[in-house]
């Protein structure tokens, strides 16, 4: 049986992979699946601990996770979507309207 | 069965002409606003006149509560209103004069600017004025007091345009202000002492205490009470504003600095004279303060040269008399010279502004003279006044003075010498302004109506005139003249036969029997000072007839003086003319001393006014105001711009960034969590 170190350390790495790539990506569809890469590596470590202590609320607590992933994945292209019409770019430095 | 005065009526109606006047009066021609201004102080003088009607069948003292004003625990202040014989005689005093002045404005002010702003200040002053006499309490009284302060300021400074009246304004004012710190004080430890400023109830705590027991507290609030009258009533050291309140119209000096503002020190002591009764001391202040304040400002009257300078120091002069009475425990005398003073030196400054508005605006009286056969009218309403003041028997003054000057004598022959000299002094400069404007020749420019702009006083109100040469002044003027000047010659017959001092007994008397009881035991000094008050109301039967006789070589003495200064007048100004120029040239020095009034106001300048603007400049204001306060707020805001600044450069619109910081501030909270969990000095080990 592969120890809960193993999957802990490969959650982290993932986790950090997405950190790093949505720190410093610049095209908006990256940095989306960076997200999407963190929020993999948090749920790996969830179901990690589900099978280590052979409690199913972990696992549960990951579809809820993949559920809201799938929902923000939808919105989140969409806001792409039309960021791209409107300012024809993806590139993140250039849409930096977030700011008073 | 007392019935019900309305008191509250008489202040109220000159101020409904106030308000009426100040609200309408811009839009309402002259002679509608003069119309409102005399109906009502005439209003208030037919009220006073009926309340004299109803005095015989009053229980006294009267008391009206209108409403209460002040209730905190034990000590209350109501609105209320107080009459006994001394509030009778101020509030004739003041109504009556009051409203003669007031006619005479109409013609005096009719070709000013400021027509209703005028008599607006002037319905107001009747107003506190009658407020201050009419109180019940100290309180309400330091309301009229102040108001009349203020009323006081506002028509001194009346041509504000101008430099001097403007400033002249403020050092009353100011002045006052130190006096009004006397008064407020004197006022606390009343409250402290006695948890009351009623006149009543005040009485009736004071009445069982000795002398001999609070000898003390009565002396500190007797001459804090004194230090708020010196400087309302112009007395050394506070005397300084009365002399520069004279750019004020005429009718102004008239009214206020002379006949009734200025009084209301006297009023205020006489209306204490329950606590200066037990504090022999601060009496002895107020006889010695009005003593030095007779002599000096009467010194100082016989070389000024401006017609109202000299009235003015009159003023102080015989406000120092005033105080001398008061001083020696003879209030009634005090009292009475209050009255007859407002009648001459009321008709004295109506006379001069008739004089001034005769010659176009001419103050200075060595551009006069020769004036007699020109204004007939004014010059012998003006004659009744001289004399009048120079204690020339039958007229007013004599009566007033001569009681004032018997007190004294009976305490100490020194307030009684100065006093005598003073008279003298009084006389001299009263009938040296009566040859310098009445006689002789006429000095000023001919047709001196026209081209005002050369004269000294250039920008007096009477340079609109647009008539020429020397001429009589309108009835309206003249018929308030020749009434004071009747009650000029008049006025002191009441005190004749002691009916006076009689019928004010009732409000000195109750104190006077026991302050005699408490003197029986103390010291001869407390003895001799209050006793005259005492005396004069139980004259002892034996030494009577010694009395009487020493009594009239005392006023022969004081008649001798005035006549004596009618001489030497008379001698210097009429028969020789160039004499009084070589006398202050051999005089020299001295005599420029006293032409420039002793260099006190330059002395208070150099000595208070300069340190204490030096002080506010560099300490208070470039130090605490600029240093302190405008620095904490200044710094304050400049680091809350310089740190908003800085974190401004957060919020860049760079996505990137904002994960930066989620992600720092996320990695800070791990790091925290790990410290809690293991490096902490609560951390489970």
């Amino acid at each position: 049986m592969v120890p809960l170190s193993y999957y802990l350390i490969l959650s982290g790495i993932l986790f950090a992979c997405g950190v790093t790539g949505f720190l410093i990506k610049r095209n908006l569809i990256t940095i989306f699946m960076s997200i999407e890469l963190m929020l993999n590596g948090v749920n790996l470590s969830f179901v990690a601990f589900a099978a280590q202590w052979h409690a199913l609320s972990g696992q549960i607590f990951v579809f809820f996770v993949m559920v809201v992933a799938a929902a923000e994945a939808a919105v989140g292209l969409a806001i792409i979507i039309a960021i791209f019409r409107t300012r024809e770019t993806l590139n993140v430095d250039q849409v930096n309207l977030l700011k008073l | 069965m007392t019935p019900n005065l309305h008191l509250w009526l008489i202040p109220l109606l000159p101020l409904a002409g106030a308000a009426i006047n100040g609200f309408l009066g811009k839009r309402s021609s002259r002679p509608a606003v003069s119309t409102v201004a005399l109906v009502f102080s005439g209003a208030a003088f037919a009220m006073a006149l009926w309340v004299v009607s109803q005095f015989s069948s009053l229980t006294l003292p009267y008391i009206e509560t209108l409403a209460p004003w002040i209730r905190a625990g034990s000590f209350q202040v109501d609105f209320a209103f107080y009459l006994d014989q001394l509030s009778l005689i101020m509030l004739l005093i003041v109504t009556g004069v009051g409203f003669l002045i007031h006619i005479y404005s109409v013609g005096y002010m009719w070709e000013e600017g400021g027509f209703y702003r005028f008599f607006t200040y002037l319905n107001l002053f009747m107003f506190f004025m009658l407020t201050l006499i009419l109180a019940s309490n100290y309180l309400l009284m330091f309301i009229g007091w102040e108001g009349v302060g203020l009323v006081s300021y506002l028509l001194i400074g009346f041509y504000f345009l101008r430099d001097s009246a403007a400033s002249a304004g403020k050092k009353a004012f100011i002045v006052n202000r130190v006096g009004d710190f006397g008064f407020l004080i004197a006022l606390f430890l009343l409250i402290k002492h006695f948890g009351s400023l009623n006149y009543a109830e005040l009485a009736h705590a004071i009445a069982p205490l000795h002398i001999e027991t609070h000898a003390g507290l009565f002396t500190a609030i007797g001459i804090l009470l004194m230090v708020g009258a010196a400087g309302k009533s112009a007395q050394i050291p506070l005397y300084v504003w009365l002399p520069d309140a004279m750019e004020g119209p005429t009718p102004v000096s008239a009214l206020i600095h002379a006949a009734t503002m200025v009084t209301a020190g006297v009023y205020m002591v006489s209306r204490s004279h329950v606590i200066f009764d037990r504090a022999p001391s601060a009496l002895t202040v107020v006889a010695i303060i009005g003593t030095l304040t007779a002599f000096f400002a009467a010194t100082i009257g016989v070389t000024q040269t401006d017609i109202k300078k000299v009235l003015a120091y009159s003023t102080v002069s015989q406000l120092g008399y005033m105080f001398m009475g008061c001083g020696v425990g003879a209030f009634s005398a005090g009292v009475f010279h209050l009255m007859t003073h407002a009648f001459f030196k009321g008709l004295l400054f109506l006379a001069a502004g008739s004089v001034i508005h005769a010659v176009g605006g001419e103050q200075d009286m060595r551009k006069m003279g020769g004036l007699r056969t020109k204004i007939p009218w004014t010059f012998w309403t003006m004659t009744a006044g001289t004399f009048a003041i120079a204690g020339i028997p039958p007229l007013a003054g004599f009566f007033s003075k001569d009681e004032i000057l018997w007190q004294a004598s009976r305490v100490s022959l020194v307030y009684w010498g100065v006093g005598v000299f003073t008279a003298f002094l009084t006389s001299f400069y009263m009938f040296r302004q009566w040859f310098l404007t009445f006689f002789g020749e006429y000095r000023g420019e001919a047709h001196s109506g026209h081209g005002h702009d050369s004269h000294g006083h250039d920008s007096h109100g009477h340079d609109s005139h647009g008539h020429g040469g020397v001429h009589e002044s309108p009835a309206v003027m003249l018929g308030p003249l020749v009434v004071l000047a009747i009650l000029s010659v008049v006025g002191g017959w009441v005190g004749i036969g002691n009916r006076f001092e009689n019928f004010l007994a009732p409000v000195f008397h109750s104190t006077a029997t026991i302050s005699a009881d408490s003197f029986d035991a103390p010291a001869a000094e407390s003895t001799s000072t209050a006793s005259p008050a005492a005396e004069s109301s139980n004259p002892e039967p034996k030494n009577e007839e010694s009395e009487k006789s020493t009594e009239l070589v005392f006023t022969a003495i004081s008649v001798g003086a005035g006549v004596l200064g009618f001489l030497l007048a008379w001698q210097l100004y009429y028969r020789r003319p160039g004499l009084p120029a070589e006398i202050a040239a051999k005089l020299g020095g001295l005599y420029y001393t006293v032409l420039n009034k002793y260099y006190v106001d330059e002395i208070y300048a150099a000595v208070i006014v300069k340190p204490l603007i030096a002080l506010s400049s560099a300490v208070l204001w470039q130090g605490i105001d600029r240093g302190i306060i405008d620095a904490t707020l200044d710094g304050s805001a400049e680091g809350a711009r310089e740190v908003s600044d800085s974190m401004r450069h957060m919020q860049s619109g760079n996505i990137r960034s904002y994960a930066g910081w989620v992600a720092a501030g996320a990695a800070c909270i791990i790091v925290f969590m790990a410290w809690i969990a293991l490096a902490a000095p609560w951390a489970a080990k």
